[in-house]
């Protein structure tokens, strides 16, 4: 069993944001989408992430505010699952609630183990 | 309360779950005194209860994560769904569930059944600690102890807080009505307090078997017996009693004082726990329960039947103090002579040696066959083997007739 992590982009709706109502649906898909992973086995945490944020680079670790890119780039959240290859891990992707939208995104990466 | 919390982080946090109680209930002391109380208390607690859970959780995840492993708890630790489980944690259903799972936790076979009671009303039935140490007639420290080491017990041996898959259940709910009924019997002939009868226990134990048999999970034949023998035995708790705490006899107890609701009671669940093809000490105690309570007059009583139910319960579940009970019916049915003999010829009359009953029942037996100095002696034997101050005096009062 490797390691995945799933990251999340895109996914902003004006109408979501408008309607409680279609927000606490579209939360309720999220819940029920984990919990299946979750029964499986397959899930190892993740979190949903704030717009704010703070970048550090170079070496000379210059600070500056916020991720500030368009909405389908920022990643809006992640998750960690488990799964036998990509083609598992692709398809448990597959229903992950924030393909509901056009600019929704979930990138796919597996987890590297690190050999020195 | 504490059971959904419990359920929330883990039976090795306890003292979490216990905290945010308190918690709760100093901010509705506090609330509650300038704002007045609110349209629906129950769940503004619940409501106070569940946000300070969540506090607690993100708070604490870290230390929480590593016991989620496979859990559905784990779903509490992520922000995408740490809110709708949280809720439905605390559906009323759910809750009934997990105040069930918490019953069976406290019940663990690794915990001996003087602790499994500490936990239950501590957690269950929402006793302080105080409470439950005047109930043992016990210092609170001990009964401080009894806690941590069953807390301990839970963190060491990692509980899990559930209800047993459906082949454990069967054995694990007699665990749990054991206690039950240790409980009862705690309130209904109180061996610990200077109260013979202790209301709040008997409740506390018929409200912990009612959920049982409220539970698809645990309706089995022997809970609603339990309930049907806890129904008929409280039924006549009013009368065993005189306003000045003094035992009144069976024979001399007012029938009309009897309560007619929970008898009505006890006969339905005595009907319901007649499906199946089990037959449990509850099914007979109950019946020799019921037997009691249907006569109108002491002499009516069917004593023969009485008798063979006790015959049963012998062969069921052979026990020194079943057979004491026995020789009574023997006594009504045939005469203080043959009950004598019986008495001489209980399997584990050792046992009977050190209980006050045995020596009452002696008493009782040579005063019917006229020795009354004998008599004397096996009550004052009796006197001195008794705790409780009413049975003490029920008992000198018996010697008082006999001089």
């Amino acid at each position: 069993m490797k390691e995945y992590l799933l990251l999340f982009r895109g996914g902003d709706n004006p109408d979501m944001q408008n309607s409680p109502n279609a927000f606490q649906a579209h939360m309720a898909r999220w819940m029920q989408w984990m919990s299946d992973m979750q029964k499986q086995g397959r899930l190892v945490g993740g979190q949903p992430l704030s717009q704010e944020g703070k970048q550090l680079s170079g070496t000379n670790k210059v600070i500056s505010d916020g991720p500030f890119m368009e909405g389908k780039e920022f990643v809006g959240g992640y998750l960690l699952i488990k799964a036998t290859g990509f083609d598992e891990a692709v398809l448990l992707s597959k229903n992950c609630p924030i393909l509901e939208f056009e600019n929704g995104n979930v990138e796919v990466r597996e987890i590297q183990m690190l050999h020195m | 309360m504490v059971s959904v919390l419990s359920k929330i982080f883990g039976t090795e946090y306890l003292e979490t779950a216990e905290d945010v109680v308190q918690q709760t209930f100093i901010d509705a002391i506090r609330v509650w005194k300038i704002k007045g109380l609110p349209d629906n208390p129950s769940a503004w607690l619940f409501r106070v209860a569940k946000n300070k859970a969540i506090d607690v959780l993100r708070k604490n995840k870290q230390a929480f994560q590593h016991d989620f492993n496979g859990d559905e708890r784990l779903l509490l630790t992520s922000e995408y769904t740490l809110i709708p489980t949280m809720e439905n944690l605390w559906r009323e259903e759910i809750i009934q569930d997990n105040q069930l799972s918490m019953m069976f936790a406290c019940c663990n076979p690794g915990i001996s059944p003087e602790n499994q009671i500490t936990l239950i009303l501590k957690t269950l039935c929402g006793f302080s600690t105080a409470e439950i140490a005047k109930s043992f007639l016990t210092s609170e420290d001990t009964i401080s102890k009894r806690l941590y080491r069953t807390k301990e017990f839970f963190r060491a041996e990692k509980i899990k807080f559930e209800i047993p898959e459906e082949k454990a259940v069967k054995e694990r709910t007699n665990a749990v009505l054991n206690s039950i009924y240790l409980l009862f019997n705690e309130g209904y002939n109180s061996t610990h307090s200077n109260e013979i009868i202790r209301r709040d226990l008997i409740d506390e134990a018929m409200l912990l078997c009612k959920l049982l048999s409220e539970n698809k999970h645990t309706q089995l034949p022997e809970v609603f017996a339990l309930m049907a023998l806890m129904s008929f035995h409280s039924a006549r708790t009013e009368s065993r009693i005189t306003a000045d705490g003094d035992i009144i006899l069976l024979g001399d107890q007012d029938r009309k004082k009897w309560d007619k609701d929970l008898i009505a009671q006890g006969n339905r669940y005595m009907n319901i726990a007649a499906f199946g093809t089990e037959l449990s000490t509850y099914h007979l105690e109950a019946a020799i329960a019921y037997q009691h309570c249907i006569a109108v007059h002491v002499d009516d009583t069917n004593w023969k039947q009485i008798l063979l139910y006790y015959e049963w319960l012998i062969q069921l579940a052979p026990n020194p103090v079943t057979e004491l009970n026995r020789c009574i019916a023997v006594m009504q049915v045939y005469g203080a002579k043959e009950a004598f003999i019986i008495l001489e010829n209980i399997s584990d009359k050792k046992k009977l040696e050190s209980y006050y009953l045995y020596h009452s029942l002696c008493g009782e037996l040579y005063h019917r066959l006229h020795a009354t100095h004998n008599a004397i002696q096996s009550f004052e034997k009796a006197i001195s083997l008794t705790q409780s101050e009413a049975e003490k005096n029920m008992l000198r009062k018996r010697i008082g007739e006999l001089m």
